[in-house]
């Protein structure tokens, strides 16, 4: 080699104000996002924690959990005091202090009381919408993966479904109260007016009708199941495919029929990939609102779902409060002051948890059963 | 010194008649008049270059190959034991567990030691305790596995050595007690000890099965087939007794194959 000195440079690498450029630049975009998630988090935290958690033992506002939503009442009585009632408490003090005048009074819809009737809500409408999404995404995913030949047809169907995944969340609470409310059929002895069609079943006097299931708990888990369809049958495919061919040629070669080789030896090995992508699907699923607004939510209800029911099924047919619109209804349509805060940053607070621990357990469960059958 | 004795004069009885076995993926042709009979309880390796059909003729004898998009047998059959097994009456579940097949990556399930050998009883619906320990035992023995993992079974498959895992799938195979065995080389991934138990186990295996194997290895092939049937560009090139095929083959194309001047 002629003159290896030559390898020995002067002065700063080549290129180096460029490459420090990038990096800095780089950095800066990643943790612009953590700090704006931290501030997010640390808004919610601070406003939030003080609703749920209490210096006092058990340190948690069972109440703000447990009691039912109500419109708070403030006022001042006859010594300048000021109290904040929910209206069950509220008439009571009424009642009570009979005759007692009171001063400055000022109601807020839905900020008193406790958000039970929004946490049951939501907790049914996930599970109801991750079952149902599960049944048919998995479904869907085992024929494309497994039993449909790979032609151009099955190509298409692909790609629509992947297409759907893209839908605004606002199309499909459209597409749903249009159909799962107004125009899926129902059997009943009493056909609505508005029904849009009327089969006879020649059975007692039961028609099937075409007049949807109003807006109702099966209404929005059906339309909550739609949206997140997409996302579990390309992922629950992409985790059936990962399984090795090798399980299903010595399945079918020990005389296992094709389904029985699905089930014991493709199925259970794709679960723990399954399970990751229902996990994104949960905690879409339990934080959308517009979905829901149209077929399943209602902004005040009394009784919890299961209260009041003439029979067990009636619950998937009545309507329940939620979380993200009880937010939305608390952000949007009152008249926001001081004594609307603690519904307020105290619902946002507690629907992170609940999210948080809904990943949080599937988390470990994907954990658990990926150290079992991890090959 | 090699003492084996002498190919019996007279026609064994076939156990596989593959006569004029026409075989294409789409519209190409795979294997071309095929037409080959292997003897019950012997040993019949199929060698050849890569790509030249043998995997392919293997795969047909379970109907594994059934499951491939576009694959079809064109022409001609194969009886095993005098049933034409491409009638479309027959019974693939049925025909797959008399017919045992080892692959060559070996794939044993990521469940148990135990779970993996009692697993074709399990398709059966046979789930009583007392049958599945005495099936396990006895298949695991004819492995030649027991000993190793007789202290493990209910540990995870997986833990094996390369090695202990084909003799697992070997185990597998067996315990649905076929009549006949197809190995696809069972013993390509495996080191030199590791096939030699395997081999060993073959020559044990030999007096109860029909064994078909497929072999890249021309040493394996004289070691434990009674037979070898060579293969190119998906014909029968020639079918003897493996020490003739060897020794003299009759075909030019043989002679160049095992003397390794082509292939």
């Amino acid at each position: 080699m002629n003159n290896p000195e030559s390898l020995i440079r002067t002065g700063l690498p080549k290129g180096h104000g460029k490459d420090l450029a990038v990096r800095v630049l780089l950095a800066a975009g990643t943790y612009l996002i953590v700090i704006i998630a931290a501030l997010l988090f640390c808004k919610i935290i601070k406003d939030g924690a003080p609703v749920l958690f209490t210096t006092k033992a058990p340190y948690v506002d069972l109440g703000f959990l447990l009691d039912k939503n109500e419109t708070l009442h403030v006022f001042d009585d006859a010594q300048g005091q000021r109290h904040q009632l929910p209206a069950s408490k509220y008439s009571e003090y009424v009642k009570h202090h009979a005759g007692a005048t009171i001063y400055n009074e000022q109601t807020f819809s839905y900020s008193g009381g406790g958000i039970i009737g929004p946490i049951v809500g939501t907790v049914l409408l996930t599970v109801g919408s991750m079952v149902l999404a599960l049944f048919f995404g998995v479904s869907a995913a085992i024929y494309l993966s497994e039993y449909a030949r790979q032609s151009p047809f099955i190509h298409a169907v692909r790609l629509a479904i992947l297409n759907l995944a893209g839908i605004p969340s606002i199309v499909f609470g459209l597409f749903g109260f249009s159909v799962f409310v107004l125009a899926v059929p129902v059997i009943t002895s009493t056909p609505a007016d508005r029904s849009l069609l009327i089969l006879p079943l020649f059975f007692g006097d039961a028609v099937l009708s075409f007049q949807g299931w109003n807006s109702s708990l099966m209404a929005g888990c059906a339309t909550l199941a739609c949206m997140i369809l997409p996302v579990i049958i390309t992922a629950s495919e992409e985790s059936l495919r990962a399984v090795p061919q090798g399980f299903r040629d010595a399945a079918l070669a020990m005389g296992a029929t094709r389904w029985q080789a699905i089930r014991t030896c493709v199925l259970p090995f794709s679960i723990p990939g399954i399970l990751t992508s229902s996990l994104l699907a949960i905690t879409r699923v339990a934080g959308e609102t517009a979905p829901i607004m149209f077929t399943a939510a209602v902004a005040a209800k009394d009784d919890l779902p299961w209260q009041a029911l003439a029979n067990p099924f009636d619950l998937l047919a009545s309507q329940v409060q939620a979380l993200p619109y009880h937010i939305y209804t608390l952000a949007a349509r009152i008249p926001a002051s001081e004594y609307t805060q603690r519904a307020q940053y105290g619902s946002v607070f507690v629907f992170l948890i609940l999210v948080a621990s809904l990943s949080f357990g599937s988390m470990l469960l994907r954990a658990k059963l990926r150290s079992k059958l991890k090959w | 010194m090699v003492t084996d004795l002498p190919p019996p004069a007279a026609p064994l009885p076939a156990a596989i008649r593959i006569a004029d076995l026409c075989f294409a993926y789409h519209a190409k042709p795979a294997l071309q008049q095929i037409t080959l009979d292997l003897p019950a309880h012997q040993i019949t390796a199929l060698i050849g270059p890569s790509g030249c059909g043998k995997s392919t003729l293997l795969r047909c004898i379970n109907r594994i190959n059934d499951r491939i998009p576009g694959a079809r047998i064109t022409a001609g059959s194969i009886h095993i034991h005098g049933i034409d097994i491409n009638r479309p009456d027959i019974d693939l579940q049925e025909l797959r567990r008399r017919v045992g097949m080892v692959f060559q990556k070996s794939n044993p399930f990521p469940k148990s030691i135990y779970e993996n050998v009692v697993f074709s009883l399990r398709l059966s619906g046979i789930h009583k305790r007392s049958e599945l320990d005495a099936t396990a035992e006895t298949a695991l023995h004819a492995a030649a596995l027991w000993d190793e993992v007789k202290d493990r079974l209910h540990t995870r498959a997986l833990g094996l050595s390369g090695g202990q895992q084909q003799r697992l799938c070997i185990a597998r195979a067996i315990a649905s007690q076929p009549d006949i065995l197809l190995m696809d080389e069972p013993c390509a991934a495996l080191d030199p000890i590791a096939t030699l138990k395997i081999e060993e186990l073959l020559h044990q295996l030999k007096k109860q099965y029909t064994i078909v194997i497929v072999t890249h290895s021309m040493a394996q092939a004289t070691r434990c087939a009674d037979h070898t049937a060579f293969m190119d560009l998906g014909r029968l090139i020639e079918f003897r007794p493996t020490l003739q095929l060897f020794n003299t083959p009759h075909h030019p194309q043989t002679l160049a194959y095992v003397t390794g001047s082509f292939g």
